[in-house]
């Protein structure tokens, strides 16, 4: 059930939840050039309180297709300048809108906004954990492109202490039975020991490895994230690591021919531009993917269905 | 005799409540956290690594007119879990209350990471732990997932 639901964190999503959303989403593919007019009359707030262009930018076009109108908070001009409370602003936003997107550096700062908001909340990322609505973009592009998630093979590579994208997505594969999922980062990037604990209790088919192409021949997806360099105490030791962790053309004759590469985007390095020209580039497959899956979570938490 | 009786039967109080049953080392670390420092006046026995049969070795602390409220109630069961409180009346026992940590801890502790919504003053969120553990406790901030740990939590209520 998703009608006036807030979507935090991926975690409070059931598989069925998921796949409804997954159904809602095809629909949505097909309606999303034409447009439609389900959501006509209807407002949503975006408020992104850190910077973000795919997410703020494909929840506006998804409200956009749908009819609805969109407004928009710009932090740097906005009431926080001045010092209000974000739960202030956000009060403010929940009597405008009949929907919030949101994101904050502060962690749990969406939990807070659903609390005080009478009106659906989600959340666009907040901290290191959780940015739910990218999470369901990904399992959503596994599922179009490689038919379905379970039984699969999939490792996830960079930065996997701080990155939300792949803690989310991390999170996001336990709902479904995958073969098994590789963490693959230097030591300093592991899972954050609370989060692999979460990941034992749902059990997990966890392997955490170092080496990139230790896991790369089975792996059926490679989630790829950025490491950040202030991420490191000790610059020279990111001198040191990067290279290990950049997917070269070279490296990817060891992987399966059908594997697909994805990457919540921005990239920086870690993903050369050679990659892009091959089968297994689906980075810019899974960013088209934010509009229709984003236009199924607006409909379905506004409760407007699709004809 | 054992030596355990022999030790409550040394100072008996009229009326107050006798904390037994407290992690043998803990007792110091349980008057800190009730705001007792002797100076007080009133009558304070504290028995430590006394030999239990629970637990092998326990502390107990028994303080003259002491009411323990909620609050109190509730930081004790967070350093001494396997607590039990006897509330003596005329010398006796009147009522025996086991202590035990809720599910949920809000607004008591404080989260450990600094970017957690619960450490800005001007939001109006208070702090919420669930319990991961038992033994030895180990509690989830539910606003940003992160652990505090039993040690975290002895430091908080005590101060060290």
């Amino acid at each position: 059930m998703w009608a006036g639901r807030d979507v935090i964190s991926i975690l409070d999503f059931t598989r069925e939840d998921l796949e409804e959303l997954f159904r809602v989403a095809r629909r949505m593919e097909e309606i999303e050039r034409r447009g439609s007019d389900i959501l006509r009359g209807r407002i949503v707030a975006t408020a992104f309180f850190e910077p973000s262009t795919r997410t703020r930018l494909s929840f506006e076009a998804a409200a956009h297709r749908l009819g609805a109108s969109v407004i928009s908070l710009h932090p740097t001009v906005a009431s926080l300048a001045k010092g209000e409370s974000l739960a202030d602003t956000l009060r403010m936003l929940d009597g405008y809108a009949d929907v919030i997107v949101m994101r904050s550096r502060l962690e749990g700062a969406a939990k807070m906004a659903a609390e005080i908001c009478v009106n659906p909340v989600i959340n666009g990322g907040d901290g290191t954990q959780h940015h739910p609505t990218q999470a369901m973009i990904d399992l959503y592009t596994i599922k179009r492109l490689k038919g379905g998630v379970d039984g699969l093979v999939v490792g996830v590579l960079g930065d996997l202490k701080y990155g939300r994208a792949a803690t989310s997505f991390i999170f996001g594969l336990t709902r479904y039975r995958l073969e098994r999922i590789y963490l693959i980062s230097p030591p300093e990037l592991r899972v954050r020991e609370d989060v692999m604990m979460e990941l034992d209790r749902l059990g997990a088919p966890i392997h955490e490895v170092t080496d990139l192409e230790e896991a790369l021949p089975e792996l059926d997806v490679l989630y790829v994230t950025r490491i950040q360099k202030e991420r490191f105490p000790d610059p020279a030791e990111y001198e040191r690591v990067k290279g290990s962790y950049r997917v070269k053309l070279s490296l990817l004759r060891k992987a399966k021919k059908d594997m697909i590469i994805m990457h919540p985007l921005p990239r920086v390095d870690e993903l050369p531009y050679e990659v892009d020209r091959t089968p297994h580039a689906a980075y810019f497959k899974q960013a088209s993917f934010g509009v229709p899956v984003r236009m199924a979570i607006l409909s379905l938490v506004l409760g407007a269905v699709v004809e | 005799m054992s030596s355990e009786e022999k030790v409550l039967k040394v100072s008996k109080i009229e009326h107050g409540t006798v904390i037994d049953h407290i992690p043998a080392g803990r007792a110091l670390y349980v008057l800190r956290l009730l705001g007792l420092t002797g100076k007080e006046g009133v009558i304070i026995s504290l028995a430590m690594n006394i030999p239990s049969r629970k637990l092998g070795k326990k502390d107990v602390v028994k303080v003259e007119g002491l009411e323990l409220s909620e609050d109190q109630v509730n930081k004790l069961a967070l350093i001494a879990p396997s607590a039990t409180i006897n509330i003596i009346k005329d010398y006796e026992v009147s009522t025996k209350m086991k202590i035990s940590i809720p599910e949920v801890i809000s607004g008591i502790l404080k989260c450990k990471n600094p970017n957690c919504i619960t450490r800005k003053e001007r939001e109006p969120v208070i702090s919420s732990f669930r319990v991961v553990k038992r033994k030895p406790l180990l509690l989830r901030c539910e606003y940003c997932g992160r652990f505090l740990t039993e040690e975290d939590v002895v430091e908080q209520l005590t101060g060290g």
